[in-house]
């Protein structure tokens, strides 16, 4: 009776007692019988094991062979240092249009004879066309279906993960490993993810993937944890939600993202430019744009949800900017929120007002993560 | 007790009636992080939006069941807005109200009626 896709994890799911949702397509754990409060608290205290295989993965590999021709071609599509990534090493990217908008954000990863891509579910099939489409001159574009992705998140994920393989603890954040043998289970995983927490991104056949999901919740530290807090914990850590915090209409620079544009593509780089928006992209950088994202806290505890008005007075003023993703902080014990304002509003411990039920609110302009990284740096 | 089809409860109290939601209710909105009450002393008729009730996922509101005045809230909520998931139909009532047309009471389901509605 639906259309719904499903991970190679659904009936594992299922099985766990998990509430399941349509979420890009796909039929997803929203929450298990923990519940999405303390399903956020066991991953910000022990470890979380969540199924992200909605997510798209794909090679792309020079028909030469070479990991620097596919660097190069792929950063034709994003302002990022792609040919300068160390091999086995891992960065945040994002796929641009021609007015410097956000197609979408993904992950990119050097493994040695070729890139390995990681897309937003949502995007994933606009995405695989823009590559063959863009790419296909010198690249072959392979998309990895038959392979799943498990997240496992949280300050003991290290340790639980390296009981099933001890060399996973000498990883730093970013860093790639291949062909690693997780107590007979082959994976490809990358110390990462989506949390603000220590974790591991794992990328395994869809025919172990239930397996290893079991392997990984026989430790004792590890819950299940589904959309619910997933999306709590990645708010909490400042970290933007593609088609809500960040779209076509925002550029890299509004989003606040600069970081991820390295040196080297800017203005007077070696290879500045070059990829979609560029001319719009460059000049904020140099010139800052019209308007920021931004971590907001709301002063009371009325959650401040997405599209909430701000507002630079508590009555009459200007509108001066949006929420695009708000909601409760478990960790924070509060709400917490993001959005963009006008740039002249964007710095830190400004006041603003959110327009709630009519009502306006104090919130003040705060500097995200909300709560401190954990990063094995 | 009595239910509504908006998965309230209505208490009568002397001459008063407690209004609250049921646990089947408090089980779908999930982890209960703000509640929002009426003043005291407000007047108001049936299917006013008087409570505002928000969880991890969402905001709901919750409807006055009858037409009445709202004589007491339960601040308590306010600062502990996770009772409604601990004890939704005991220590977690929304308010108290003088009911208008008690009559109205007649229209809502009786605990065996409300649990075939929730299947």
């Amino acid at each position: 009776m639906s259309d719904l896709k499903q991970t190679a994890l659904h009936d594992l799911h299922v099985e766990l007692g998990a509430k399941m949702v349509p979420f890009a397509g796909y039929s997803m754990p929203v929450q298990y019988p923990l519940g999405v409060m303390k399903e956020h608290l066991h991953t910000r205290a022990a470890a979380g094991l969540f199924d992200v295989g909605h997510m798209g993965q794909v090679v792309v590999r020079a028909k030469s062979g070479s990991y620097e021709d596919a660097a190069l071609a792929m950063e034709r599509l994003v302002p990022v240092d792609v040919l300068g990534l160390g091999e086995m090493r891992q960065r945040y990217a994002m796929f641009t249009d021609p007015n410097g908008g956000i197609l979408d954000d993904l992950m990119l990863a050097n493994l040695g004879d070729h890139l390995f891509v990681v897309v937003n579910a949502g995007c994933k099939d606009d995405d695989i066309a823009l590559m063959r489409e863009a790419l296909s001159d010198s690249c072959e574009i392979e998309v990895l279906d038959d392979r799943a992705l498990l997240a496992l998140q949280g300050p003991q994920a290290e340790a639980a993960l390296a009981r099933l393989q001890p060399s996973v603890a000498d990883m730093k954040f970013m860093d790639v490993a291949r062909d690693v043998d997780l107590d007979g289970i082959t994976v490809t995983l990358s110390r990462s993810g989506y949390t603000g927490e220590d974790g591991y991104e794992i990328s395994v056949a869809n025919g172990d993937a239930v397996a290893l999901a079991q392997k990984l919740l026989a430790i004792e530290e590890v819950e299940p944890i589904g959309l619910g807090a997933r999306d709590s914990l990645r708010l909490e850590g400042g970290l933007c939600l593609y088609g809500h915090d960040i779209d076509t209409t925002t550029t890299p620079v509004e989003a606040a993202l600069n970081w991820a544009i390295q040196k080297v593509r800017r203005e007077d780089g070696d290879r500045a430019g070059g990829f979609p928006g560029a001319g719009v992209i460059l000049q904020q950088l140099a010139d800052g744009a019209p308007r920021k994202r931004v971590g907001l806290l709301p002063e009371g505890r009325a959650p401040m949800r997405e599209g909430v008005a701000i507002y630079d007075a508590a009555e009459g003023g200007n509108e001066v900017g949006r929420v695009t993703s708000g909601g409760f902080g478990p960790t924070v014990g509060g709400p917490v929120a993001m959005g963009y304002v006008s740039a002249e509003h964007a710095k830190v411990d400004t006041p603003l007002w959110g327009e709630v039920r009519g009502k306006r609110l104090p919130l003040t302009v705060t500097k995200m993560p909300f709560v401190a990284a954990n990063f094995k740096r | 007790m009595k239910f509504t089809e908006e998965h309230e409860w209505l208490r009568v109290e002397g001459d008063e009636v407690v209004v609250g939601i049921t646990t089947h209710a408090a089980e779908q909105l999930g982890d209960v992080v703000f509640v929002e009450l009426p003043d005291e002393g407000t007047t108001v008729s049936k299917d006013d939006e008087v409570v505002v009730i928000e969880s991890v996922k969402a905001a709901s509101d919750i409807l006055v069941p009858i037409d009445g005045e709202i004589t007491e809230v339960n601040g308590a909520l306010t600062d502990n807005p996770s009772m409604v998931n601990d004890d939704p139909q005991g220590e977690a009532w929304f308010f108290k109200m003088k009911v208008s047309d008690a009559s109205q009471m007649d229209d809502f389901m009786d605990e065996a009626a409300y649990q075939k509605f929730i299947g």
